[in-house]
């Protein structure tokens, strides 16, 4: 009997080192988001547009008491950046669903890469745009009088962080088995509204009805909310549900759920067609 | 782990010696709908080895499963003695996939669709530098590596995409139509790579194609339709099952005609499309006796070698192309 010409043992070829992959397609994500300036542009005026207008609107024709901070504004203003990083975190997770309809993604769900980092990579990426996004809209806090030192500012990336991570994790678990991006605009429109509303950037869970509280209490976004509020407002800030640290340990918690779920969906060989 | 490498080493051993994919008894369906029925073959190192078929005929569905994209719904497929379905990682690292689809991104110059590709596969450095300027050079566009994809044409893209499924140098690769869309110009060059690539580095190369002159060109091929392999062997072997020549007659009323011949010349005559089609030897003898024998009747006559179509035909009862537009019918 001959000896078979290919046995496994002949190739023991190199395994691929997942960060590489996922440094690869965080890097494309940033490279395609630079080359398409209508992005760009939208990403520093849509800060400033939404803070002027309904900010403005809002902090002239309402007074809340219960926000503990007199002026609406002041309160608005962590709401705000919540608000942008969850549109800009969930909808940069389109791109999947582009990937996959241009066959990119064809290509590097055949390459030897751990799942884990095809994840990591284009979450990260989605994570980096909508992140610097919300950060940028730190530059108005002076405006209104916040003044922030470094501890604080590291503490504020820290959570900016988080929450565009866990939600652009959430978009891109919901992207993947999309076919198209009309479908995923009206699933995401389904909770993503709610989800915002019900965080304590309109108004304060202290004054919410008892279910209404019970819904904020789960909504893993209240959590980043508050973190943002004792950060920022440190002397002043309404009352929160818990204290900074268990805050952030909620919202590391829940980053940590979504990117796994994120994984096991892209994980997941069967007898239909992937990607 | 083991004792599947363990396995797949005995089945390497046993089975015909210097195959390095295997592919046995492999079916699959798509809920109800059958695609793939126990389909075997083996592909011999540095070979160009064609998978033949009209669309619907399950090719692309044993595409998907060759590139670990798809579960096999029984029976498994090999690839140098690996499991695509169960080591899909030791597949993917040998093996270089270009798809019908477009997968280079067009916002990226062809530099970067490499540079990419080329940490998916763990190159990194100046390797990866080196690789990328040698890729580029072997399909043509060292020169217009810093230009974005989007500015190419057809052909060039083309390129590119098998430039991107050879930076990791695998040792097998698959190709599904890859010549969708090709003027005959890129089509030929496309080719022209293949056999290089053949030839210098052994690559054993699978692609799939629904066109006669494609498969004419592999080294041996299988023909499928429906989901079966319906002939299997080089383009001169089944060519030469036929035996012959073929010979197609257009008449008024073919049906007739043809059993008024059978009778006479006790020969096979059957009516494909409103002509008549027959396989003899000395085609041009029988032309001549045919000619004498219905006066007339005979509007039009041809004879020729037999094509792969005609060994489709012969296998399948009926012609390559009514079965693909059936199959788009039912879609």
């Amino acid at each position: 009997m001959a000896q078979a010409a290919v046995t496994p043992a002949s190739a023991a070829l190199p395994r691929v080192n997942p960060l590489l992959p996922a440094f690869t397609l965080w890097w494309r994500e940033i490279v395609r988001f630079y080359r398409q300036p209508a992005r760009v542009v939208g990403v520093i005026i849509s800060p400033l547009l939404f803070w002027v207008v309904i900010g403005a609107g809002f902090g002239t024709s309402l007074q809340l008491q219960s926000t503990g901070q007199g002026n609406y504004l002041n309160y608005f203003f962590p709401g705000a950046l919540i608000m942008i990083v969850l549109f800009t975190s969930i909808f940069t997770m389109m791109s999947v669903i582009e990937d996959r309809n241009q066959g990119f993604l064809l290509s590097v769900m055949v390459a030897p890469v751990h799942r884990s980092g095809i994840v990591l990579g284009k979450v990260l990426g989605g994570t980096t745009l909508s992140a610097i996004q919300g950060l940028l809209f730190l530059i108005f806090a002076p405006v209104i009088g916040i003044h922030i030192g470094l501890e604080q500012l590291l503490l504020v990336v820290l959570i900016v962080f988080l929450v565009a991570f866990s939600l652009t994790a959430l978009g891109f678990a919901i992207a993947w088995r999309m076919e198209s991006t009309q479908g995923f605009h009206a699933i995401i429109n389904l909770f993503l509204i709610p989800l915002w509303l019900l965080s304590g950037a309109l108004f304060p869970i202290s004054g919410a009805s008892r279910w209404i509280k019970w819904l904020m209490e789960i909504n893993p976004l209240t959590y980043g909310l508050d973190a943002l509020q004792l950060v920022l407002f440190p002397e002043t800030h309404p009352p929160t549900t818990l204290a900074l640290l268990p805050s952030i340990a909620v919202l590391t918690a829940f980053t940590a759920v979504v990117f796994f779920a994120g994984f096991l969906i892209v994980n997941r060989r069967s007898t239909l067609p992937a990607a | 782990m083991a004792t599947t490498l363990q396995n797949s080493i005995t089945t390497n051993v046993h089975r015909e010696a210097a195959s390095i994919i295997q592919i046995e008894n492999v079916g699959h369906s798509y809920g109800r709908r059958a695609a793939l029925n126990g389909v075997s073959f083996d592909v011999r190192p540095g070979e160009i080895f064609g998978l033949l078929g009209p669309n619907g005929s399950g090719k692309t569905t044993l595409f998907r499963i060759l590139s670990t994209l798809m579960l096999p719904g029984s029976g498994r497929a090999l690839i140098a003695g690996f499991d695509a379905a169960s080591q899909p990682d030791e597949v993917r690292r040998r093996i270089g996939v270009v798809f019908q689809a477009q997968s280079i991104d067009i916002k990226l110059t062809a530099a970067e669709n490499l540079w990419h590709q080329g940490h998916l596969y763990g190159l990194r450095g100046p390797l990866l530098q080196e690789r990328i300027a040698e890729m580029l050079q072997r399909v043509g566009l060292s020169d217009r590596a810093k230009e974005k994809v989007q500015t190419f044409s057809g052909g060039m893209q083309r390129r590119v995409e098998l430039a991107k499924g050879l930076m990791h140098r695998p040792s097998v690769l698959l190709l599904d139509e890859p010549t969708t869309g090709l003027d005959p110009g890129a089509r030929r060059d496309l080719w022209l790579y293949l056999q290089e690539l053949r030839n210098q580095e052994r690559v054993s190369i699978i692609i799939t194609t629904h066109l006669m002159e494609e498969a004419e060109r592999c080294d041996r091929l299988a023909i499928l339709s429906s989901g079966q392999i319906v002939a299997l062997g080089t383009p001169a072997e089944l060519r030469s099952e036929i035996g012959g020549d073929v010979i197609l007659l257009e008449a008024e009323q073919p049906e007739s005609l043809a059993s008024r011949i059978e009778q006479r010349f006790q020969t096979k005559a059957q009516v494909l499309d409103n002509r008549i089609r027959m396989e003899r030897r000395d085609g041009h003898k029988f032309v001549t006796d045919l000619a004498e024998a219905f006066p007339g009747e005979i509007q039009s006559l041809s004879i020729s070698k037999p094509t792969l179509e005609d060994v489709f035909i012969r296998r399948t009862g009926h012609r390559f192309w009514t079965e693909q537009e059936q199959q788009e019918e039912q879609k």
